[in-house]
């Protein structure tokens, strides 16, 4: 039997200010979304000033009646992030694990997510997670539908929620290296915080002036949304149980709303994609990945 | 220290054991691992004949099969692990948390390394691989200074495995979908990176123009030598600025920082590049055993014997060194 879809908010991928952030999280807080992921997932140097934002945001949004999650940083290599990364399991919450080594930090018995920059490609690594207390897990942005299909069976058969990348710009490689201090002629260390300047991230253009990708500190990501608006029914049917949102600095509510309304059938999945266009970053969509000849690819009409 | 070498093919493996590579680092002809190009790459029969020679000569061999296997298809890499043990294979190296608990259960005499492509980049990470699956090696990935690969020496027990020569991902190996983006076709899933198949090369107002997925990577004149069109080595724009935002067209060398890395405890050093010649795999290896053994003695490092066969023929020492961040 196939079984609802619903919405969850990813973790913030882009570096907004303290307002901008509580701003954020009462507005999800009324979202049409079941539930919301909440901490920084790309810099450890972001932190002190957002943090404050994220213990209002999880009351208010478990309030709400929605699942709240912490993230883990996705790239985790100091010793201050190794121990931020501990302390979260004490919090009470669930942890969306982004990096595998935060496993080393799981409490026994303690349940948790997996996000979508943890490399779950097959069964037998989903299955090993489930067999750890893994609850939900997002895929990977970049696996085919056969993939999709094959680990939301086996999701299904070992009680693991498998939710897909929905909506927002790919999250396409990471390093040690920041691209916005690099592109500002400085080294990480002394970034001065410029990723802050581009809260959607700054484009990466070809020679050719073709839109390409974008750069948030020390993520590369793709230029171009990526937008399951299309793809729904066929997720569905697949055993797929949640999108997941990946916020934008803008339209963030009303975007939430459109799929929340083609999930209940209210809208078509035509009328939204066109919709869409209007409110993503450049008007670029992608769902390539899925079912295209490449990641960059839409489905839709160009 | 170990020095460990690629071989893409018989003949360069031959060819690296004979140079003086201790270890030799190679993967069969399909898409388990994470070179997996055309003509490249061993049989299940050459993979033995090459076990029998390496070990006649006092050389191990490692099998790579450091792809994350498809759903629906893992079998293909279930059989890759029990072939690599029943021919003798001195360890393999793997990425894929299933693929991990796979060996460690069914094949639990195998000696297991973490690929660079698991990205295990802290000591609570490397820790992890070793008390569940018990990793012995670990090659770390290119995101590590030299004093951070001190500090993860300090809090582990099993050995590390450092790149000191070739290609070099800017991105955390094992977590980066440029590729697919661009082509459809990813590290992770099909063991290649900016694939041959999709570039596109094209003369246009006198330059050299080219394309990875019809995406330009590169505009060079065409005087000048135009490198491979690897995505994150490209020429792009941010607004008024141009240039090579993630990395140059650089590839690694950091035979200076060898005493660095003996001192920060790494076990072994290891050459990039199973797609490279013979000759470039000789001239390598030979080079490699030489500063090898430089080190142990404690003479100096030699200096710029490489020079002309790195990639653009400019290096670097990449993230060893912090300001490259």
């Amino acid at each position: 039997m196939t079984q609802a879809m619903d919405l969850t908010v990813g973790p913030n991928q882009f570096f907004w200010d303290l307002d901008t952030t509580r701003g954020f999280y009462d507005e999800m807080a009324n979202a049409p979304v079941s539930r919301v992921v909440i901490g920084e997932l790309v810099c450890s140097k972001r932190l002190p000033f957002v943090q404050d934002a994220f213990p209002e945001a999880v009351e208010k949004v478990t309030a709400a009646g929605k699942g709240v999650a912490l993230t883990t940083l996705a790239l985790i290599t100091l010793k201050r992030e190794r121990k931020q990364t501990g302390d979260l399991f004490d919090a009470g919450i669930a942890v969306e694990i982004n990096d595998l080594s935060a496993l080393r930090h799981l409490p026994k018995g303690q349940a948790f997510w997996v996000g979508p920059l943890v490399n779950v490609y097959n069964e037998g690594t989903l299955r090993w997670l489930a067999s750890q207390g893994a609850e939900r897990v997002c895929l990977p942005p970049e696996l085919p539908l056969e993939s999709v299909q094959r680990l939301a069976e086996v999701g299904q058969d070992c009680g693991v929620a498998i939710e897909v990348w929905g909506h927002g710009r790919a999250p396409l490689a990471i390093s040690a290296r920041c691209y916005h201090a690099r592109l500002h002629d400085r080294i990480k260390d002394n970034c001065q915080f410029v990723c802050g300047d581009d809260p959607d991230g700054r484009d990466v253009d070809t020679l050719d002036a073709q839109k390409f990708l974008v750069a948030n500190g020390v993520q590369t990501l793709s230029h171009a949304t990526i937008s399951m608006a299309r793809q729904c029914d066929v997720l569905r049917d697949a055993g797929v149980s949640a999108l997941r949102l990946s916020p934008q600095s803008q339209h963030f509510s009303q975007i939430c709303e459109g799929y929340a309304r083609v999930l209940d059938g209210a809208e078509s999945a035509e009328t939204f994609a066109r919709d869409l266009v209007r409110l993503v970053p450049d008007g670029q969509l992608a769902d390539g990945f899925l079912s295209g000849a490449c990641g960059a690819d839409w489905s839709g009409a160009a | 220290m170990e020095l460990v070498c690629p071989a893409g093919t018989p003949a360069a493996l031959r060819t690296a054991v004979k140079a003086g590579a201790h270890t030799i680092y190679c993967g069969f002809a399909d898409e388990t691992n994470a070179r997996n190009f055309p003509g490249l790459n061993f049989s299940r029969k050459e993979l033995g004949e090459a076990i029998t020679f390496a070990h006649a000569h006092g050389a191990k061999v490692l099998v790579a099969i450091n792809t994350f296997p498809r759903a629906g298809g893992e079998e293909i890499w279930h059989r890759a692990i029990s072939d690599a043990a029943d021919l003798g294979a001195d360890a393999v190296i793997l990425a894929d948390l299933g693929l991990l608990a796979y060996t460690a259960e069914y094949h639990p005499q195998l000696r297991r390394h973490l690929s660079v492509q698991a990205a295990a980049a802290n000591p609570d990470a490397i820790n992890f691989y070793a008390e569940t699956f018990g990793v012995r090696r670990v090659v770390l990935p290119r995101v590590l200074t030299v004093a951070e690969i001190r500090a993860i020496n300090a809090e582990i027990d099993v050995e590390t495995e450092v790149f000191v020569f070739g290609g070099l991902c800017v991105m955390a190996e094992g977590r980066c979908s440029l590729s697919s983006y661009a082509t459809g076709r990813s590290p992770n899933m099909n063991g290649v990176c900016s694939p041959a198949s999709h570039v596109d090369y094209s003369e246009e107002r006198g330059d050299l123009v080219a394309r990875l997925g019809g995406f330009t990577i590169h505009r060079t004149q065409k005087a000048q030598s135009a490198p491979y069109p690897t995505l994150c080595k490209g020429c792009f724009t941010s607004r008024e600025q141009t240039g090579h935002v993630f990395e140059d067209p650089t590839s690694l060398d950091a035979t200076r920082l060898i005493p660095d890395l003996a001192k920060a405890g790494v076990t072994a050093l290891k050459i990039e590049g199973r797609q490279r010649s013979r000759a470039y795999v000789e001239k390598v290896v030979r080079a490699f055993r030489g500063a090898v053994e430089a080190e142990a003695q404690g003479r100096p490092m030699p200096e710029g014997l490489l020079a002309t066969l790195s990639e653009g023929q400019a290096v670097t020492t990449g993230a060893y060194a912090k300001v490259w961040r």
